[in-house]
């Protein structure tokens, strides 16, 4: 048997087992439709005037209940604002300022805090897990520093579910505090729709639809979840053209040194 | 790694104008493949200098509207103590009127403050690495009413310079800078 | 062969107390090699610069990992932000060992395909059994270490195996997590070993270069060696062309790396352990799916089937023993395939059989995606059965009855007359 039957072989073992891999996948909630994001393909980058959008709609809507534990205002600049204006989102939050010289963290009740500072984590909504849940119905609001990652259909995923809230169809069984959404596993999700028209008004002046909002902070949430990635794909352009020239070059030289072989 | 495994000693069977191809050709490859070897060290050497989140406390703002003369505050900066004292006009005249042949580290006080009002100094006695006091009210502030390291009885003067006892050096400036009028940036 | 004699005075030093050089210059330049290896000889060397490589992300990843349940989530992620091309050594470290498995996978079925388990190769095929067996475990400790919910998990689903040992099982269990469940404790000697077995193999490796350099290599005739005229020396020719494969290899594992780092990953370990929720599928990493498949094809009623079996194994007992047999079956191969002839190349039943039995362990590995109902169980079984049918009933048969086809006089001989073939159509 020589090479190319063998890889021939393999390789229609690999199309048929990928190909029912790909029909077993479709099922359970509804899958979510394909946006074209500027950040998608080899080449894609962040839409630095989307991202800012996405984070005043994070930091105006969703952080009253999500918080977004990776993400440290200093991380800021890197989606375009300046130095100066991330001191300034930074000092808008109150962060807890920890015991102070007399050992106490509260003061008449209250938690003694200090305005943020570009160092310090994004202010969380809630002290700590029990307190969410207490205030949301006993349901956890997941933290979204990685959501685009930690879901198979990423940021279209999250845009989808945004945007997917629906009445329910006639006659289905919704439970108590849940709200209808196709997008989501189980079609119920005790999340209210967070988006209504104009819920912010975005400082670059673009209209804030619900469906603009959501794909705003989408993409806001792609990179959070992987602020590396442009780096990440820049890099890789330049390590493979490296490589194929450096693998060019071996096979050139591979050739030459065995010519006396065969 | 390509590049350590194409050795020079290619036995060159073949004659003339093949070798002289082959030689070109096994120089650039191994000089290619030395030069992804050197670039793909780089991330590793990278890897171990001090990180975003390092950085981000390397300097360190700090608010000076609330003290008050003759008041002092310590400050963390880079895992270390800075005092910072609002003078009095008795310390800064007892300071700047001192002659440099008393001293054992010999330095103008003007040379050691930016502002002659505010004196900012890494608080760790230059003998064995002791915090001295002198920060807070009613502490011992030594023979020259600056600082009084406890351990070995080092007196350091209103401008933080060694006057006596076993230190050798003054206490240190870190670099700072004024942002404004009642604030700094250490760092 | 001769020892080289060398000029340089230090080298001469070193060598005539500690003949490292020489050792070096017999086993890396003039090894004499089959000169009609093909490309599927490729993947030995470069498993070795993998291994390297893992061992070199995984030192400088420890600098800033912390193995502690609160933390290691957030270290990992640390890592991936915060620390200098940390995002490039933690994909590097990760998708390296998908592409370990790949390739030692391929090295696996070249030596099924080319016969290289035969005498006089056994003890180098059993090693190489070994090396795998430890990968695995160093694999699985370090799937772990984020602490995402597959980590977490994983580790309860697969260190509840060893419940199933009789009598003591559970109390292994315990002492295998420390505690009464994975929690810090497991955390943290999952840590130490995680650094420790890449060593381990390390020095198995070892073992099994010396045992191939006192056999010497097989090649795809599956004929021994007769004479020089059957070697070149590894160096220039075989370091050139692994030179060349390994600049193929990275193309690949860099285009994954950089482009699409998650691919191979499971979306589910980007969400921080939580004792408390299990995800709705466990599923191991992708390496790991044709054994999980066995694992789970055992039907309860085996008893009724197997009336004969003592009734302590009970279905859950029998799929770990049959996960676990997959793997150490391989060790008596050289024994249940008895043919002379190595390579399947000369022998045309076998031939075919390699390639079912490569298609039995990619289905093996696409059931074990899957949840373990209807179909996809009944597939899982079917497949389970022939992956052992195959290796314990055929592959003895065949070679006992199987008319092999001739075999060529010399390797030389063989690479000779290819030569002629090639050029006669140029003529």
């Amino acid at each position: 048997m020589n090479m190319k039957t063998m890889i021939t072989r393999l390789g229609t073992f690999l199309l048929i087992a990928s190909w029912c891999t790909a029909v077993q996948a479709a099922g359970g909630a509804t899958p979510p439709p394909k946006l074209d994001w500027s950040f998608k393909g080899p080449f894609g980058v962040f839409d630095r005037a989307q991202l800012k959008r996405g984070w005043q709609v994070y930091n105006e809507v969703c952080s009253g209940c999500h918080s977004i534990n990776q993400i440290y205002y200093r991380h800021l600049e890197q989606i375009g604002y300046s130095s100066e204006e991330v001191k300034k989102l930074a000092a808008e939050a109150e962060i807890p300022a920890g015991p102070n010289e007399d050992g106490e963290t509260h003061e008449d009740g209250e938690v003694i805090v200090r305005a943020g500072k570009p160092f310090d984590k994004i202010k969380m909504p809630f002290q700590n897990d029990a307190a969410a849940r207490a205030a949301n119905n006993g349901a956890l609001p997941p933290d979204l520093s990685l959501t685009t990652k930690a879901h198979p259909a990423g940021v279209d995923y999250i845009s989808a579910v945004l945007t997917g809230y629906k009445d329910p169809p006639s006659g289905y069984k919704m439970n108590e505090g849940m709200y209808y959404n196709a997008f989501y596993a189980g079609k119920q999700i005790a999340m209210p729709n967070p988006l209504s028209d104009d819920a912010v008004e975005y400082v670059d002046g673009t209209k804030a639809s619900a469906q603009q909002m959501a794909v705003d902070v989408s993409a806001f949430l792609a990179w959070a979840a992987e602020p590396e990635m442009e780096d990440r794909k820049r890099l890789g352009i330049k390590i493979i053209l490296f490589l194929i020239v450096l693998t060019s070059l071996l096979y050139a030289l591979k050739r030459r040194i065995w010519s006396d072989v065969h | 790694m390509a590049g350590s495994t194409t050795d020079q000693k290619v036995e060159a069977e073949n004659g003339g104008d093949t070798e002289t191809r082959r030689d070109f050709l096994l120089i650039s490859t191994v000089s290619v493949g030395a030069v992804g070897a050197a670039i793909a060290a780089w991330p590793f050497i990278d890897l171990m200098n001090p990180s975003a989140d390092v950085l981000a406390m390397a300097s360190t703002e700090i608010d000076l509207s609330s003290i008050e003369e003759g008041q002092s505050i310590t400050a963390m900066w880079r895992g270390k103590p800075v005092f910072i004292r609002k003078r009095t006009s008795e310390e800064i005249e007892s300071a700047s009127n001192v002659e440099m042949m008393d001293l054992k580290d010999p330095e103008q006080d003007a040379a050691r403050v930016q502002k002659p009002e505010w004196l900012v100094m890494i608080g760790i006695c230059t003998h064995l690495g002791c915090i001295p006091l002198g920060q807070k009210t009613g502490q011992i502030k030594g023979e020259y009413n600056g600082w009084f390291c406890p351990c070995h009885g080092s007196h350091y003067d209103t401008a933080g310079r060694i006057r006596k006892g076993p230190a050798p050096k003054n206490l240190e400036i870190p670099p700072y800078k004024f942002i404004d009028n009642s604030s700094i940036r250490i760092g | 062969m001769t020892a080289p004699t060398w000029k340089n005075p230090l080298v001469k030093w070193v060598d005539t107390r500690l003949p490292i050089f020489t050792f070096m210059h017999h086993d890396l330049i003039d090894y004499p090699t089959p000169k009609n290896l093909n490309y599927m000889w490729n993947f030995g060397s470069l498993l070795g610069i993998i291994l390297v490589i893992m061992i070199a992300t995984g030192i400088f990843l420890s600098f800033n990992y912390t193995a502690h349940v609160d933390l290691a989530f957030d270290s990992v992620e640390r890592i991936m932000r915060d620390v200098n091309h940390g995002w490039l050594i933690r994909y590097l470290h990760m998708n390296g060992a998908s592409m370990f498995f790949l390739v030692v996978y391929i090295h696996i079925f070249r030596g099924l395909y080319y016969g290289s388990y035969k005498a006089p190769r056994e003890l180098l095929w059993i090693i190489g059994v070994a090396i795998l067996l430890v990968m695995m475990a160093t694999a699985f400790d370090g799937y772990v270490l984020p602490w995402g919910q597959m980590s977490f998990w994983g580790a309860t689903v697969i260190t509840n195996l060893f419940s199933v040992i009789p009598f003591v099982g559970d109390k292994i269990v315990i002492w295998l997590w420390g505690g009464f469940a994975v929690d810090n404790p497991t955390l943290n000697r999952f840590f130490s070993l995680h650094y420790l077995l890449p060593f381990v193999i390390f020095g198995l490796v070892f073992l099994h270069i010396w045992a191939l350099h006192t056999a010497k290599s097989n090649n795809p005739l599956g004929i021994d060696i007769k004479g020089d005229q059957d070697t070149i020396p590894f160096h220039p020719y075989y370091t050139i062309k692994d030179s060349f494969g390994f600049g193929v290899f990275l193309i690949i594992y860099l285009g994954i790396t950089l482009f699409t780092p998650n691919l191979l990953g499971h979306p589910d370990n980007y969400i921080r352990a939580n004792p408390l929720v299990t995800p709705a599928e466990i599923v191991p990493e992708w390496y790991f799916l044709p054994f999980y498949a066995i694992l789970r094809a055992v039907p309860d009623n085996f008893i009724d089937i197997f009336g004969l079996l003592p009734v302590i194994i009970d279905a859950k007992t029998s799929g770990v023993v049959l996960m676990f047999a997959s793997i150490l079956i391989l060790c008596l191969l050289p024994w249940l395939d008895r043919s002379k002839v190595r390579s399947a190349k000369f022998r045309p039943i076998y031939r075919q059989l390699f390639w079912i039995f490569l298609a039995d362990c990619l289905v093996l590995g696409w059931v074990g995606a899957k949840p373990a109902e209807g179909t996809m169980l009944i597939i899982g079984r079917v497949a389970t059965f022939w992956y052992f049918f195959h290796l314990l009933i055929l592959v003895p048969l065949v070679s006992k009855y199987e008319k092999t086809r001739d075999l060529p006089e010399s390797i030389n001989a063989s690479v000779l007359s290819k030569r002629t073939e090639i050029q006669v159509p140029a003529e």
